[in-house]
C-alpha cells in the first residue's frame, strides 16, 4: 500500500491515477481534480504557473497520507499527482485518488488529503493577469 | 560557520536569487535566520507568513542551523 506520490512538469493523465488505487479490496474509489480556473477574486486570469520544492513536496506529502492511513485504517490505496510549471486553463493541477472498501471513508480521505495538502506542501502558484502577475497568498 | 539558504517562489523574487550563503557568523537558529533575512530583506516582514525548512521539515524558532543542513525560506504556499 506504498502511496502513489509525484510532482510532474508534464500533463496529469487522470485515469493513471485512478489506475494506480484501483485493487480489489476496494468498493470505493474517490478522486478530486484540481483545474485552472478563469477568475480569481473576480479578476480574470490567463494562466497559473506553480513552483514547487520537491523533495520537500514529497516528504509533507508523504507526512499527509501517513496521517490519512492513522485516520482510517481501511484505506487502501492512495495516488497524489501534482503538476507544476505553467498551467493554461482547464488544465488540471491535481490529482488526489483513494480505494476503501466503502464510500464514506473514501470522500472523507479524499477531502482530508486535499485539504491538509494545500496546507502544507511546498508548492507556490503565480497567477497571470491582463496586466501582470501575482504569487498567489503571499501577502495579507 | 556559513550557511546556504534556498529561496522559493515569492522570496526569490524580492531577494533576486535562488540561493543565498549567508557568510561566518551565520544565524545559529532559525529564528535568528529570520530576524537577519528581515533586517536585509525588509519585504520578506510584509509576507503573511515566512517559515523555515530545515531538510526537508518545518523547524521551530529555536531550532538549531548546521552548515551540512539544506535550508529553505517558505513564504505562504498555494498548492491544490
Amino acid at each position: 500500500m506504498t502511496p502513489h506520490l509525484s510532482i510532474t512538469d508534464q500533463p496529469i493523465a487522470v485515469a493513471d491515477a485512478l489506475a494506480a488505487v484501483q485493487t480489489d479490496a476496494a468498493g470505493a474509489v474517490n478522486a478530486f481534480i484540481g483545474t485552472v480556473r478563469n477568475q480569481s477574486g473576480g479578476r480574470p486570469v490567463r494562466r497559473l504557473h506553480y513552483e514547487s520544492y520537491d523533495s520537500m513536496t514529497l516528504t509533507q506529502l508523504g507526512h499527509v497520507v501517513a496521517q490519512a492511513y492513522e485516520k482510517w485504517p481501511m484505506l487502501q490505496e492512495v495516488a497524489v499527482v501534482h503538476r507544476k510549471g505553467t498551467l493554461e486553463l482547464g488544465d488540471v493541477a491535481v490529482v488526489v485518488a483513494v480505494a476503501t472498501p466503502h464510500r464514506a471513508e473514501s470522500f472523507a480521505a479524499c477531502q482530508f488529503i486535499i485539504d491538509t495538502l494545500k496546507q502544507v506542501v511546498t508548492i507556490w502558484k503565480r497567477e497571470e493577469y491582463e496586466d501582470g502577475t501575482e504569487w498567489v497568498a503571499a501577502h495579507p | 560557520m556559513s550557511l546556504k539558504v534556498a529561496l522559493f517562489g515569492i522570496t526569490r523574487d524580492i531577494v533576486g536569487t535562488s540561493v543565498i550563503e549567508l557568510p561566518a557568523p551565520a544565524p545559529a537558529t532559525v529564528g535568528e535566520l529570520l530576524a537577519e533575512m528581515r533586517k536585509q530583506y525588509p519585504a520578506l516582514g510584509e509576507l503573511r507568513s515566512c517559515a523555515v525548512a530545515v531538510n526537508n521539515e518545518y523547524a521551530a524558532h529555536d531550532h538549531p542551523l548546521r552548515t551540512v543542513d539544506e535550508i529553505a525560506l517558505i513564504p505562504p504556499v498555494a498548492g491544490g
